[in-house]
């Protein structure tokens, strides 16, 4: 039953949970494509409540529920609102529950959409709270793999930057577990995955490798996931330039790739992947940003129960 | 000899097959040190042939609860109480580490929601040797030695 049902963590999904959403995106896809624009959430409120800036989520859960019919408020700060009056978190869900009929909600801390769950009696759908979660991003990514190789099953895909702090990567390669995937976990010495992860994807039957090494694999990979490595997680600023260098996608290191290699960055980037990559057959960064829009379609028409 | 152990109070709890070394935490995680009126008795490094060694903690005048049982759970699950009642065992039990801890451990965790909101902490126990707890809120797991300071 998916209608009334919170979306707050990749660890609620089964598999055939997530294997129903990207079905469900599919679908919308197409018949957005063939009908502009849909009427399903026609009169139908979604509430963005976003604690913490974002460009991309907001927008594209405000595009989603726009393309489905329905309408939005919300607001993109929590400055402008009663919280900054000293208003829980608890009051500011019980209200705005009042004005909706599905809440977004990205939060600075953690198990912030967790508790807005609890509290709300609408549909609640985490768009990020702290370092947690942020599921919605890890269906898009893994609805980009589907769409652009129609499986997921078999692939061989790398997972680089920042394993360790990255909420990004640990979320995918948790739902990466539910398939026959091989994962490559690039990244530098002090920003591995943390241990109980990788024993939990191999406990899972995931077989996995890692190194620091990105171009020696390259030619292994079908899917190269970049993320940002973020300066302030090093101690020295030398060591961060030494790491920051080695990981610069570029179309030189890509020569020994495969021809079907596709490179994926959850965006934004800084200097991860060279501009001059974006025109190169392997780039679909930008297609995983307009993944967001039918995924995020999918979420909220299943959790409002007019999407079956 | 270890039956005259156990009963030597005459009401009261008797917190059996402590891992040596953890009667001390014990006390200081139920507060048994801040009770008024009836003795309090801890023996450590008895032998045990379950164990080897164990501390037992003896309770006079006090029986306990059972949230307070969950607490000595997670730092000596292999811990046995006993209810005495006029110099006898009335009750016998086994802690057990439930599989959800929930309202009397805090998140480690600064940045949890269940830190800044009225909530009531929830966890869940993903492996009991060694322990390992998920916050049901912000998902970091705690290991042992943060959750005895959580208590």
């Amino acid at each position: 039953m998916w209608k009334g049902r919170d979306v707050i963590s990749i660890r609620d999904f089964k598999k055939e949970d997530i294997e129903h959403v990207l079905k469900t995106a599919e679908r919308l896809e197409r018949e957005l494509k063939d009908e502009g624009a849909l009427k399903y959430a026609g009169g139908k409120i979604l509430a963005t409540l976003f604690f913490e800036p974002s460009t991309r989520t907001r927008l594209s859960f405000e595009s989603a529920m726009h393309r489905l019919g329905g309408s939005v408020i919300g607001f993109s700060e929590a400055s402008s609102t009663s919280v900054k009056k000293g208003e829980s978190l608890r009051d500011t869900i019980k209200t705005v529950e009042q004005y909706s009929d599905v809440i977004v909600i990205r939060h600075p801390e953690e198990g912030a959409a967790r508790l807005a769950a609890e509290v709300a009696d609408i549909p609640v759908i985490n768009a990020g709270d702290g370092s947690n979660q942020h599921p919605t991003q890890t269906l898009l990514d893994l609805y980009t793999i589907k769409r652009t190789f129609g499986r997921i099953d078999g692939l061989k895909i790398g997972l680089l930057g920042d394993l360790k702090y990255g909420r990004t990567v640990h979320s995918l390669s948790e739902a990466l577990t539910h398939y026959d995937v091989e994962l490559y976990l690039i990244s530098p010495e002090l920003l591995r995955m943390p241990k109980h992860i990788v024993e939990e994807l191999r406990d899972k039957g995931v077989k996995i490798y890692e190194t620091s090494d990105l171009e020696s694999v390259i030619p292994e990979l079908d899917v190269l996931y970049a993320t940002r490595i973020q300066k302030e997680r090093f101690p020295d600023e030398q060591e961060y330039l030494k790491v920051k260098g080695s990981y610069v996608i570029t179309l030189d290191l890509l020569k020994n790739a495969k021809e079907s290699l596709k490179i994926m960055h959850p965006l934004p980037r800084v200097d991860e992947i060279h501009p001059s990559v974006d025109a190169s057959k392997h780039a679909i960064y930008f297609r995983q940003v307009f993944s967001g829009v039918p995924v995020r379609m999918a979420l909220l028409g299943l959790t409002l129960g007019v999407v079956e | 000899m270890s039956e005259l152990k156990v009963t030597a109070i005459k009401e009261g709890t008797v917190i059996d097959h402590i891992p040596a070394g953890k009667g001390l935490k014990v006390i200081q995680i139920l507060k048994l040190d801040k009770l008024n009126g009836g003795a309090l008795l801890l023996a450590a490094n008895v032998h045990s042939k379950k164990l080897g060694k164990k501390d037992i903690v003896k309770i006079e005048g006090r029986f306990l609860s059972e949230e307070e049982v969950n607490k000595i759970a997670l730092i000596a699950p292999s811990a046995t109480v006993n209810i005495v009642r006029e110099y006898k065992v009335a009750e016998k039990f086994q802690v057990e580490i439930p599989s959800e801890i929930v309202g009397i451990l805090r998140c480690a965790n600064p940045n949890c929601v269940s830190n800044h909101e009225y909530t009531t902490p929830k966890f869940y126990v993903i492996s009991k040797e060694p322990l390992k707890v998920r916050c049901h809120y912000c998902e970091r797991t705690m290991e042992e030695k943060e959750i005895l300071a959580n208590l």
